[in-house]
């Protein structure tokens, strides 16, 4: 029996790629063996993210948001199923294209920051671009960092930064290479409420501007409830879905 | 028990966990101890215990007789006179070469009739010892009314006499060593000096035990082979117990004219032994190096080890544990590598051994003395010795960082976590540290040597090798600063996150820098050193080899072993139509101040003089010469004069044959010929002291237009009755470098282990920083980097560990080779260096050590690019 696949996006305003989510999840299962044992972490899943959109992954520890996030930004294979991203499969690429597709096309925001601690912010941010070969990547960071309110800020080291500032270089080194897809995992985790709902407004404001989809997991109803759609997650499997 | 436990699972269990990198810090702890061993033993066999070849069949006699240029025999005769019950072995000590098998050995002469005849007289005078030829002979196998037993006095039918021994009046009668395989009845040809001879071998003697083979043949007949009649080479004396030595040398030196000289038996190989001091100690001193880059190592290591483990340091002195007690661990850490290490090192430095000694006593052969090495020992001392470096060298290096461990406190290990290097890092304190010591290298690189070591110039290499560690941090944060953008422009994101990874670990990789720059400082150094060396050699070998084609006798030639060429091949070479001139020249070893010195008579022909001048006063040689003619002056060599601290217009009083002779010093000379120093007299001087008129070797001045291979063509037929070689100018100067090459050969061995032992170290200090920036590279992935990427990400780190190491080595090679040539060499060998850049040499191995560093992050990169991004990154 063929799951249901949950749309985040009906409105199709363009045509041709448009019209394509930009991630797609179809009847996914993911296994692992943790201490010898099988475990289940995702269950027949189905899932689309439109451009534009704002999606929250919600649950319980364990109950397979990371999961997802990993086999959306191609850092993991399904065990089952099919993951597509701008259209095109994940299972059937090889390294290299899996590379050039998170090049390209996905950016990734973590709870814990994780900035290079020798990098300036500046460097932080035009790192992608530099792994990608795209040289003078400079004003592109310096645009991103006025994204994020930081300008100024560029040629600090890390740790000499707050958490919240960490964070939006985190968020402008996501976007520096206008990724379709932005996977964001716990990004208010660390830091305090007040942070991290400013962190999430902006999340969600340049989601909007630069027309990117955002998939964020998090534990925080108070976050999720920023986003445009709700997704509640189970033992592996979606619970309900909820548009806002 | 409990200690040991906690031990085990927390400083031993993790070491297991990374097995590799484990086993590259042991293996270069192992590698530097080996090294160190491998040099004592074959130093101890090849220089401190070795024996010289003369002293085979020399028995356990107390004094010794000798005489520059050999005692005159009647010498015997008033010893023998004497009213004591002396027991006196006259001896003729030289060398032969078994024609069909070219083995060199040493010829020795002994008195066998008057051996024989004396020897139940002598046994009883002279108590319970054995005389030198009873030793011999009562080893010696014959056969027959001519045969080695007629020699034996427990044999059942002894001949008594000269007149029973009918063998012993045969001058074709030898006596050989067991190790030569022959057999008695055997027939020998055998080449002394330049001509070949037949012989009978009479007897053969076991030579294994402690005495090396050899020919021996009667005094008288040694002495007609050799044309040496009415001398010897050295007397033995045993004495009765009656009195002290010292009062039987007054007693015989009473009787003796001044030129001999009676001293103590074993007085001469002292004497080497001391000589060869400055060339053990150097090879000894240059071994350490290898030890000292694994210090760095094992410094690192236990700097890595208390960076990973501080929050656990924090929790287990939150649960009681004592300062002391984290001290001792991470010591005990230290003493489980150096342990380790020195047991794997002991196999394997007695293995190494093997092929240092073959070097060494090559060396020592060519330079110093004909010798043979003495046994390889790996003694309780040395097996101590190997033991205290390794685990001393890894304690001395772990303790700064196991203090930092055990000074940690609690609370702000676990909050802080595990932080980085540069914090402790005092660069800027570490700068002004590093000026005062190399203010203090200075200082001490002009200090005069004691006791004859150039102890202050190897403190200035220590004191400038460690500001060159303390200066480190401040270089690499420099040029990191400097290079990191515009190599990640040039080279790529890799690139900048390499330059920058080393510059946040700055003390890891300071020290890492400091091992590899030390081991290139070493082979840049020595590279200088070597280098400038050999041209100076080449270019003194311009002005001291000016004849066309060198005669000398065939054979094996020694430092200290002249073999002469017969009279008439000079006379008829003189006469040949092609050849102009000839030069003879006649060398002999003599004692001067307790040392061996080559005393040399040349001639003052036109055309020696033509050559360009090499004299310290800078006169022309013709000038010097005109000096020399007829007259008790002589020129010495420049090591002369550093040894015995002579100068220029003093007088020197030299042993020649009976009697003792001043001669004026009238210049100084360059010379890289020999190490203990000449002094060189007109011919006819030497002649008025020591009539030998038989050359050493012949320098043949070829007439123009005239080929030299000619000359040599003729020179052999000429000479056809003769055993002799000729070499061309071109050829005699490819001996001699090749000589040279072999010289300084096990000093390239001992820089390739010491750089080996630093890129084990750069391989292992690699894998380390690949675990603990594991996190850093998996989040790579998730920013689109290739797995081609991380890997360059690794390689360039390696590569900018080689430049720096490189960069750093080089300009402190270049200072070591200062203080080498100018302090060390200088004081130890008395040598002049002309500084000489060999770049192409210096070049080609700073190359091959920045590939071999490259190469070494190959494995590194390759775990880092199999690390899986989400396991790495959900760690922390």
């Amino acid at each position: 029996m063929e799951l249901p696949v949950l749309r985040c996006c009906t409105l199709r305003k363009a045509v041709g790629r448009q019209f394509m989510p930009i991630l797609s999840l179809h009847n996914v299962t993911k296994d692992y063996v943790s201490d010898s044992q099988p475990v289940r972490a995702l269950d027949g899943v189905s899932l689309e993210v439109e451009r534009g959109e704002f999606v929250a992954l919600v649950g319980r520890s364990g109950c397979g948001k990371s999961t997802m996030l990993n086999l959306a930004g191609t850092m993991d294979f399904p065990t089952a199923g099919d993951v597509r991203i701008d259209g095109v499969s994940t299972l059937s690429l090889k390294d290299a294209a899996l590379t050039k597709i998170r090049r390209e096309k996905v950016g990734f925001v973590f709870q814990s920051f994780q900035l290079f601690q020798t990098l300036s912010a500046y460097e932080n941010i035009e790192l992608p671009l530099l792994l990608a070969g795209v040289p003078d990547a400079r004003e592109t960071a310096r645009e991103r960092l006025e994204w994020v309110e930081l300008d100024g800020l560029g040629d600090r080291l890390p740790h000499q930064l707050s958490g919240g500032q960490m964070q939006r270089v985190a968020i402008a080194r996501a976007l520096v290479h206008s990724p379709s897809l932005v996977l964001a995992d716990e990004p208010t985790g660390n830091l305090d409420t007040t942070t991290g709902s400013v962190i999430l407004a902006l999340l969600k404001r340049l989601t909007r501007q630069q027309n990117t989809a955002t998939l964020m997991a998090t534990h925080s109803l108070e976050a999720a409830s920023l986003a445009d759609v709700i997704v509640s997650l189970r033992d592996g499997k979606i619970q309900e879905s909820t548009r806002r | 028990m409990p200690r040991l436990r906690l031990f085990y699972r927390f400083m031993l269990r993790p070491l297991f966990r990374e097995p590799v990198r484990t086993a590259l810090t042991v293996f270069a702890i192992a590698l530097g101890v080996a090294v160190v061993l491998a040099i004592d033993l074959a130093g101890n066999a090849a220089t401190g215990s070795f024996h010289s070849s003369m002293e085979t069949l020399s028995g356990d006699n107390d004094l010794e007789i000798t005489a520059s240029g050999g005692i005159p025999e009647g010498i015997v005769g008033t010893l023998v006179r004497l009213p004591y019950n002396l027991r006196i072995s006259p001896r003729i000590e030289d060398f032969a070469v078994v024609t069909d098998t070219k083995q060199g050995l040493p010829l020795i002469g002994l008195d066998l009739v008057a051996e024989s005849k004396s020897f139940g007289a002598g046994n009883s005078q002279a108590g319970h010892s054995r005389s030198t030829a009873t030793e011999f002979s009562s080893r010696a196998q014959g056969e027959g009314n001519c045969g080695g037993s007629f020699l034996n006095p427990t044999a059942a039918q002894q001949p008594s006499g000269a007149d029973g021994l009918p063998c012993l009046d045969d001058p074709s009668s030898v006596w050989v060593g067991s190790s030569l395989g022959r057999r008695r009845g055997d027939h020998l040809q055998l080449l002394i000096n330049d001509e070949s001879r037949d012989y009978i071998v009479r007897g053969v003697y076991p030579d294994s035990n402690g005495n090396e083979a050899a020919i021996v043949m009667d005094l008288a007949a040694a002495q007609r082979a050799l044309s040496r009649f009415g001398r010897i080479d050295r007397i033995l004396i045993k004495t009765p117990a009656s009195a002290s030595l010292e009062e039987w040398q007054q007693r015989v030196r009473a009787v003796l004219s001044s030129g001999v000289d009676v001293r103590p038996q074993g007085t001469g190989t002292e004497e080497n032994r001391r000589m060869l001091a400055a060339f053990g100690w150097n090879l000894r001193l240059l071994s350490g190096i290898s030890l000292v880059v694994g210090a760095f190592l094992i410094y690192n290591t236990i700097s890595v080890s208390v960076v990973r483990r501080r929050p656990e340091i924090g929790i287990l002195r939150a649960l009681g544990a004592s300062r002391v007690a984290i001290l001792s661990a991470f010591l005990s850490e230290a003493i489980s590598f150096g342990l380790v290490g020195t047991l794997l090192a002991l196999p394997f430095g007695r293995l190494m051994a093997n092929g240092a000694v073959k070097l060494m006593g090559a060396t020592v052969n060519s330079l110093y003395v004909s010798s043979r090495p003495g046994p390889i020992e790996l003694t309780p001392a040395a097996v101590a010795l190997a033991l205290f470096l390794g685990i001393g060298v890894a304690v001395a290096s772990a303790f700064s960082p196991a203090r930092e461990a055990s000074l940690v406190s609690p609370v702000q290990a676990m909050a802080r976590a595990r932080r980085e290097y540069e914090t402790r890092a005092h660069k800027t304190r570490d700068v002004w540290i590093a000026l005062l010591l190399s203010v203090g290298a200075a200082s001490a690189s002009r200090a005069q040597p004691v006791a004859g070591k150039p102890f202050f110039g190897y403190l200035a290499c220590i004191l400038l090798i460690a500001a060159a560690a303390l200066a480190m941090p401040a270089f690499v944060a420099l040029l990191s600063k400097l290079s990191s953008r515009w190599l990640g422009r040039r080279f790529g994101a890799e690139a900048l996150l390499a330059s920058r990874s080393l510059a946040a670990s700055l003390r890891r990789t300071s020290v890492l820098v400091a091992a590899l720059a030390t081991a290139i400082a070493m082979m840049v150094s020595v590279g200088i050193m070597v280098g400038s060396f050999r041209e100076t050699v080449i270019t003194w070998m311009d002005d001291q080899l000016p004849a066309d084609l060198y005669v000398r006798p065939a054979g094996n030639p020694s430092a200290d072993h002249h073999p002469t060429l017969s009279l008439d091949v000079a006379a008829k070479i003189a006469k040949l139509p092609g050849v102009t001139a000839i030069d003879r020249l006649r060398a002999y070893e003599i004692r001067y101040d307790g040392l061996p010195v080559m005393l040399s008579g040349v001639d003052l022909s036109a055309r020696r003089a033509e050559r360009r001048a090499g004299f310290f006063s800078g006169r022309s040689p013709a000038e010097v010469f005109a000096e020399l003619r007829d007259s008790n002056n002589v020129i010495v060599s420049e090591p002369f004069i550093n040894k015995h601290h002579v100068s220029m217009g003093e007088t020197i009083t030299l042993p020649l044959s009976a009697a003792r002779v001043d001669f004026r010093v009238v210049d100084v000379y360059y010379d890289y010929s020999s190490e203990g120093g000449e002094i060189r007299m007109d011919r006819n001087t030497l002649l008025r002291y020591l009539p030998d008129p038989a050359p050493t070797n012949l320098a043949v001045y070829v007439a123009p237009g005239i080929a030299p291979e000619t000359v040599r063509r003729e020179i052999f037929e000429a000479a056809a009755d003769h055993h002799i070689l000729i070499a061309s100018n071109r050829e005699i100067r490819t001996q001699a470098i090749r000589i040279f090459d072999r010289t300084f050969a096990i000093t390239y061995a001992l820089e390739a282990i010491a750089v080996l032992v630093a890129v084990m170290g750069i391989a292992g200090a690699l894998l380390a920083l690949v675990i603990d920036r594991r996190r850093e590279l998996g989040l790579l992935r998730f920013l689109g980097a290739a797995s081609g990427q991380i890997r360059k990400l690794i390689l360039v780190e390696a590569g900018l560990l080689g430049l720096l190491a490189n960069l750093a080595g080089a300009a402190l090679g270049f200072l070591l080779s200062l203080i080498l040539i100018f302090v060390i060499n200088k004081q130890s060998f008395g040598w002049t260096i002309r500084f000489h850049w060999p770049v192409e040499i210096i070049l080609g191995a700073l190359t091959f050590v920045y590939a071999a560093t490259v190469l070494a992050g190959i494995y590194p990169a390759s775990i880092a690019v199999r690390l899986d991004p989400l396991k790495v990154l959900h760690e922390e």
